[in-house]
């Protein structure tokens, strides 16, 4: 009879990681994100428990060489201005292989964030190994982790906004108002969100 | 009554300005043609572009997501080229959407279909709001491309990621079945 309760319960655990790797693995909501140690453009190694006075992070998985991210670059750039000194500073990570996509490499990362003036970190995730943990498929992707007890808790995913040709005519901007609304403690109204965008590169 | 004899000479100026304006587009778009075939891109918002999602007409349909920024997505073009002219008799049909910036639609698209000689039907999505048409094609997309939906009356499969011809081809038989 035991051994029969336990194979159910493994069964029920085959079933249930089955249908998880089916799916977009990765963070959802209300997971507590994992930290990273990941070298920045101008050499420096970043995490998160560096910035021990930050509420939070806006990680955005973003590159050099893809169209939407590019479209995003000022954007990202704002975000930062407005919201790192509200305790939520951007980290923006670069998720490609850059055997794939030679014009999102090191070299390049700096020339870029150098060229757009980058005010915020610009990591890359060298080994590919935080972007999966994530969940992150394309470029732009966005995190917003808000610290707690427990650890970095995602509280939103998603896109910048819903409006990527034109910055004028955007009616959500939807990682504004999730941090705004972590910001006022009132629950985020759109905690998942879809967009276009570049495949990550392995 | 100066003033309104103002609004109505702007608004002749605006009028011929707009129109002049027309005129030579209309010039450079056919002296550019002249030498090769014209092609008149389909575009079309997301409410246009649903129908050919739930087509009932014992076709098997395969809707590919692309742009031609996507290193990918160009990649597999042709094995669904090659799937749209093998399985034509088959009553199989590739639709390639394009998801192109407007912007580039005269630098880059047409000039990609056409030195390409793409000769699926090509429709070109032009939808800013994408986290509201993105679930409508289908719950599983993330919105990376390139993706491709699978569909025949009674079956559906939304795939984001890249094929090959053989990969497609084994898909693609699972509908004919």
């Amino acid at each position: 009879m035991k051994l029969l309760k336990v194979g159910i319960v493994l069964l029920a655990i085959l079933a249930f990681s089955a249908f998880t790797s089916l799916d977009n693995s990765g963070y959802k909501v209300g997971d507590i994100a994992s930290d990273f140690n990941l070298e920045n453009v101008n050499g420096e190694m970043v995490s998160l428990t560096n910035y021990s006075e930050a509420k939070g992070f806006i990680v955005i998985f973003t590159c050099n060489t893809c169209p939407y991210a590019i479209a995003y670059e000022d954007r990202i750039i704002a975000l930062n201005n407005k919201y790192e000194s509200k305790g939520f500073p951007v980290i923006a990570i670069m998720p490609n292989s850059t055997t794939a996509s030679p014009g999102d490499n090191m070299e390049a990362m700096k020339a870029r964030a150098k060229a757009k003036g980058f005010n915020f970190p610009y990591l890359i995730d060298k080994d590919q190994k935080v972007y999966p943990e994530y969940g992150a498929s394309r470029t732009p992707h966005v995190y917003v982790l808000q610290k707690t007890k427990k650890g970095n808790q995602v509280k939103y995913i998603g896109a910048i906004d819903d409006n990527y040709q034109h910055p004028e005519s955007v009616n959500q901007k939807y990682v504004e108002n999730a941090v705004d609304a972590l910001l006022e403690g009132k629950p985020i109204k759109e905690e998942h969100t879809r967009a276009i965008g570049c495949t990550i590169k392995v | 009554m100066k003033y309104r004899f103002c609004i109505c000479l702007s608004l002749i100026l605006l009028f011929n300005c707009n129109q002049t304006v027309k005129n030579d587009r209309s010039l450079t778009l056919i002296e550019k043609n002249d030498t090769q075939e014209k092609i008149e891109l389909n575009i079309v918002d997301f409410n246009s572009f649903e129908p050919y999602l739930k087509r009932q007409d014992n076709q098997v349909y395969i809707i590919n997501f692309w742009a031609t920024w996507c290193a990918p997505c160009v990649k597999e073009l042709p094995a669904f080229e090659k799937i749209n002219s093998e399985f034509s008799n088959k009553n199989i049909k590739v639709i390639l959407v394009s998801l192109d910036f407007p912007k580039q639609y005269e630098s880059k698209l047409i000039p990609f279909i056409k030195e390409n000689k793409l000769q699926s039907e090509i429709i070109v999505l032009n939808d800013t709001d994408s986290n509201t048409w993105i679930p409508k094609v289908s719950e599983e997309w993330s919105g990376a491309i390139p993706s491709t939906l699978i569909y025949s009356n009674t079956e559906r499969k939304f795939y984001e990621k890249s094929f090959n011809y053989n990969e497609l081809k084994i898909e693609v038989q699972q509908f004919l079945k």
